[in-house]
Parts: structure tokens; sequence; C-alpha cells
């Protein structure tokens, strides 16, 4: 069934758009992140112009992550005041990536640097999870200690020092916040959750329980991803609502699926599964970096598209 | 679809559409006349693209050239050069009033037969699309490239024609051809113009509007997402918040 999507101006299977919304979702759903760094690049292929894609995958995000998180609100594994200290950089970051997303499409830098982060973020965290994973699949589960979070760093000596006692944390409110300033920027300018950087950073650099992480992770992105979604599609009028509702659609269904079927795998396999997946979008993207375009030539129709 | 509905209008009545042309023609002293089976092409949910048909009368010997053109727009073209390892876009020429959408149809081919000044001026070919850079470039060469970029670009997105269609004759004066507008067609005011060419230069041309509109819901959509901004971001994020509201709430383990 063909079907016209209005902002994006362009005809799209319905079911092709549903299959990818479920199969994305599904992903999700098996690894607890929001699937944008997936959803951004295939909607691009399709045809959706990366201004549309990004806006759109915004609002869609929402959607899945406030789906997502209802799971562990009930199991109460959302710590609430972290959050909201994460959301006090993320807005900032998220209002200026937007900004920055304007400024770069104008430029015409916008592809460059989208595939650039990719490659870069997606790529550095998605090996060393998968060195992470790897190591611990191999030592086997019992002897996988966590030294690591009782180490003193410079991190613990940075002020406006807060309590977090549902996570058990006093740390400086100063690491939750950069933390979410710099996905905030990321979720604007990829058009992704930034639960895939979010996840590791909570962990590592904060020291949080794993059990808190992916809740609370979400809870912080449904309103970064709120923001985006906001500012892009007043200032850019790039959400297409018509795209945002069948993805939904087949993301919440794949999603839960994908939930079921996570809660069967370890979590050092599912992160394994996880990292493969991305180093393997992160390494198609730096290959079309570096092999020669078919055509050399691009260009730039009026409205950004 | 649309198009196939439409090839399937009554072949008498469009010969009678004709022939009524044909003799309008005569008694007016035309030498051309010409019009579109529709003149406005809606855009609808269910949209996939589609045909037109141009027909017309000639009041004698020569030879038709159909050029049809969408709205214009600034397009910039840029080139990727290879830095540090990666390809990035170095330089750039921007070109005004590009035809978002150019195809063109010819009842012979006419190189070696109309001069190219003639093609230039009437902008009948691909080659002859009058396609000016905002700022003067210096070097031929360069433009040239650039140039030829734009419409390969075109073509590949289904916009630009990469062929002459063609202009059939029923008889020697009545003459009809088929535009095809993909479901990617930009919305907007287009001009189909008909040449009748004699002698290697264009005797009499005739230029009919064409309408592209978004109809409907996506009217209403596109109409709603630009005037009331705010307010369809608002309820574009609560649609995603209930939607996945109501899928936590279906979904939720016993």
């Amino acid at each position: 069934m063909q079907i016209y999507l209005p902002i994006a101006e362009l005809s799209v299977n319905a079911l092709l758009i549903l299959m990818l919304g479920g199969g994305v979702g599904f992903l999700s759903g098996l690894f607890g992140v929001g699937g944008g760094f997936l959803m951004t690049p295939l909607l691009i292929f399709i045809g959706v112009p990366p201004a549309v894609a990004v806006g759109t995958q915004a609002n869609q995000l929402v959607g899945a992550s406030v789906s997502g998180v209802l799971a562990h609100w009930r199991r109460n594994n959302v710590d609430v005041k972290l959050g909201l200290v994460m959301l006090s950089g993320g807005s900032l970051g998220t209002a200026l990536g937007v900004w920055i997303f304007a400024l770069l499409q104008a430029l015409g830098h916008i592809d460059l640097v989208i595939s650039l982060s990719y490659v870069l973020f997606l790529g550095t965290v998605s090996s060393l999870m998968l060195w992470e994973s790897l190591g611990t699949m191999l030592r086997g589960r019992s002897t996988a200690t966590r030294s690591k979070l009782h180490h003193h760093t410079w991190l613990h000596g940075l002020p406006f020092k807060m309590r977090f006692p549902r996570s058990r944390l006093y740390i400086s409110a100063l690491l939750p916040a950069l933390i979410g300033f710099f996905c905030g920027l990321l979720v604007a300018i990829m058009g992704i959750g930034g639960g895939f950087l979010l996840v590791p950073a909570m962990i590592y650099i904060l020291g949080m329980p794993t059990a808190l992480v992916a809740g609370t992770s979400l809870f912080q992105i449904i309103f970064t991803t709120g923001i985006a979604a906001f500012l892009q599609a007043v200032g850019n009028q790039t959400v297409d609502i018509m795209l945002a509702l069948l993805l939904l659609v087949g993301g919440v269904v794949g999603a839960q699926f994908g939930t079921r079927v996570g809660a069967k795998l370890r979590g050092e396999q599912a992160r394994a599964l996880l990292a493969l997946v991305v180093l393997a979008v992160a390494v198609k993207l730096a290959v079309d970096l570096i092999v020669r375009p078919e055509d050399l030539f691009s260009i730039t129709l009026p409205g950004g598209a | 679809m649309r198009g196939r509905r439409l090839l399937a209008l009554p072949a008498g009545l469009l010969a009678g559409f004709m022939l009524l042309l044909a003799l309008r023609a005569d008694a007016w002293g035309q030498s051309l006349v010409a019009d579109l089976s529709s003149h406005l092409i809606a855009i609808t949910t269910g949209f996939t693209g589609t045909d037109v048909v141009l027909f017309g009368a000639v009041d004698g010997e020569g030879d038709v050239a159909v050029v049809v053109q969408g709205p214009e727009g600034e397009v910039t073209v840029r080139h990727k050069d290879r830095v540090a390892g990666i390809w990035i876009n170095t330089d750039e020429i921007a070109f005004a009033r590009v035809p978002a959408f150019y195809s063109v149809a010819l009842s012979a081919p006419l190189d070696g037969v109309v001069p190219p000044a003639v093609l230039q001026r009437h902008e009948i070919g691909l080659d002859y699309i009058r396609l000016a850079p905002t700022q003067k470039i210096d070097k031929a060469e360069k433009l040239a490239e650039y140039r030829a970029a734009l419409i390969r670009n075109k073509q590949r997105m289904g916009l630009y024609a990469t062929e002459a269609g063609e202009v059939s004759f029923l008889g020697q004066r009545l003459f009809r051809t088929r535009i095809h507008f993909p479901a990617n067609v930009p919305t907007g005011t287009y001009t189909a113009s008909v040449f009748l060419i004699r002698d290697g230069d264009v005797v009499s041309a005739q230029t009919t509007p064409l309408l592209v509109s978004k109809i409907g819901f996506s009217a209403n959509v596109t109409e709603f997402a630009q005037r009331q901004s705010v307010f369809y971001a608002v309820l574009s994020i609560m649609l995603a918040v209930t939607a996945g509201w109501l899928a936590g709430i279906i979904f939720r383990k016993p």
C-alpha cells in the first residue's frame, strides 16, 4: 500500500515503513536502546530527506521511550532525581544541537558531520563494549569484578556534590549534567536517542547500578527527544507526522517482542550482539566516507531537502 | 494508477476534442492550438505519480516540441574532494531560477535541423535549459562541469527527463504526447509550452499552465505544520506519547 508522506514529500510503501519500525523496534527492545542509530540511516536510504529523517525520528523516539520507560517504572527502576539533573544539561545540549544542525545544513556539511559522528562515537563505544562483553564472556560471570566502581579518580573531586539515594551515589551534579548535555547535542544532530552512549557513560563514569541505568536513561531521553522534536517541528518544519506514526506503530509492537526475547539473553551476550550491530553500521559509514563516491557532485534543493 | 485511468478516457471523446481544436485552429487563423487533459495534478494520500496527456492541432507541415517546466528555485551544486582520506564538500556553485522539473517531447530529432540559438531561446532540450549561476564564474569549463552535474543529479531523482519523449501525429494535423510526473514531483505552478517548428525556426508557440498541488489530508497536514507549527509540534509529540503509553498498557505483562 503506497502512502504519500506530506512533509517528506515522498510516496512510500506503508508496509515497508511498518516493517522497518518493527525490525528496529525489536532490536531496541532486545538491547534496551532507542534504535535511532539504525533508523535514521535507513530512512535516509529509502529517500527521506536527512532533515526530515532526523526530525521525525526524534518524535518517534519520544513514543518509543515512553513505552519503554513504563515497564521500568513499574519495577521502580527509574532514578528520577538523577534523570532530572541529566536533563538540565540535556535540554541545553539539545537546543544547541538543533541550532548547529541548521547551521551545518546551510554550510553543506551536515551529511559529513552526521557520518563522522556516527563513525567516531558509535564506532568507539561499540568497540569498547564488544571488548568488554567478550572479556566478561571469556572470564565467566562469576569472576567478573566491579572493582572500577571503587576507584577514586579526579571525577570524584568535582564540586557541587549531590546525593542520589535511589542510585546510592554521592557525586558531583556536574557529571550527570555534562553527560546529559553531550548526549542532547547528539540527539539533535544525529537523530538518535543517545541511549547507546548514555548507558555506558552512566555505568562507567557515574558508577550507577546497572538495573537502574536503562530506565533512567529512557526517562531522560523522553524529554531530550521531546525538546528536539518540538524545536525541529517549530524551527525547520521537518517532523512528518504520518511517517512518525507508521514508525511508532511498528516500533512499539516490535519493541515488546524484543523485550521478551531480551529477557532470555544474558547481559554480556546482549551487549556483545548490540556492539556488533552498531559496529557494522559504523564500519559501513566509514567505508562510505573513504571510498570515492560514484558522483563527486551533489545538489541541495531549496527548502533544505 | 491515475495515469492509466486517464488513458482509459473514451478515445472518442479525445478525438472529438482534437477535432474541435483543429476546427478552431482554422477558424481563428492560428497555426497552433494545444491543451492538457488536466490542468491540476492533485497529490492525495495515495499519490504514486501520474500522466497528463497534451494534445493539439497544427495548420500544416512542421515539427512539434513540447517543454514542461516546474517551479523555479535556487539550487546549490557541491563538489567533493579527498581531504585527509575522506570525501568532503570543498567547492560549490549556486544556480538561480533552476526549474524543479523539466521534460521535453519532440515529434522528430531537432539536432542539426534547428540552430542551437533557437533551441536556446526557447529552452528546448536538456542542453539548452537556462541555468545561470548566482555569481559570475570565470572558468567556463568549471561552470559546464557543475551544470552537467546539476542535470545528472536531477535525472537521478527522476525530475529531469533522461531522453526526449515522443510527440506522435495522428494524420497530418493532430498531435498528442504523454507527460509523466513521478511520485516525488514538487508542488507548484508548471508550464507546458508547445512550439511549432518550420524551416529551422519556431513559427508559433503556446504556453499552458499546470498546477501541482497537495489536496485533502496531505494538504491539510502540510498547511497545519507550516502555519501553526507550535501547535503541530505539541500535537505530534502528544500523539507519540499516547501511542507509546497505549502500547505499554496493551503489552503489560500479566
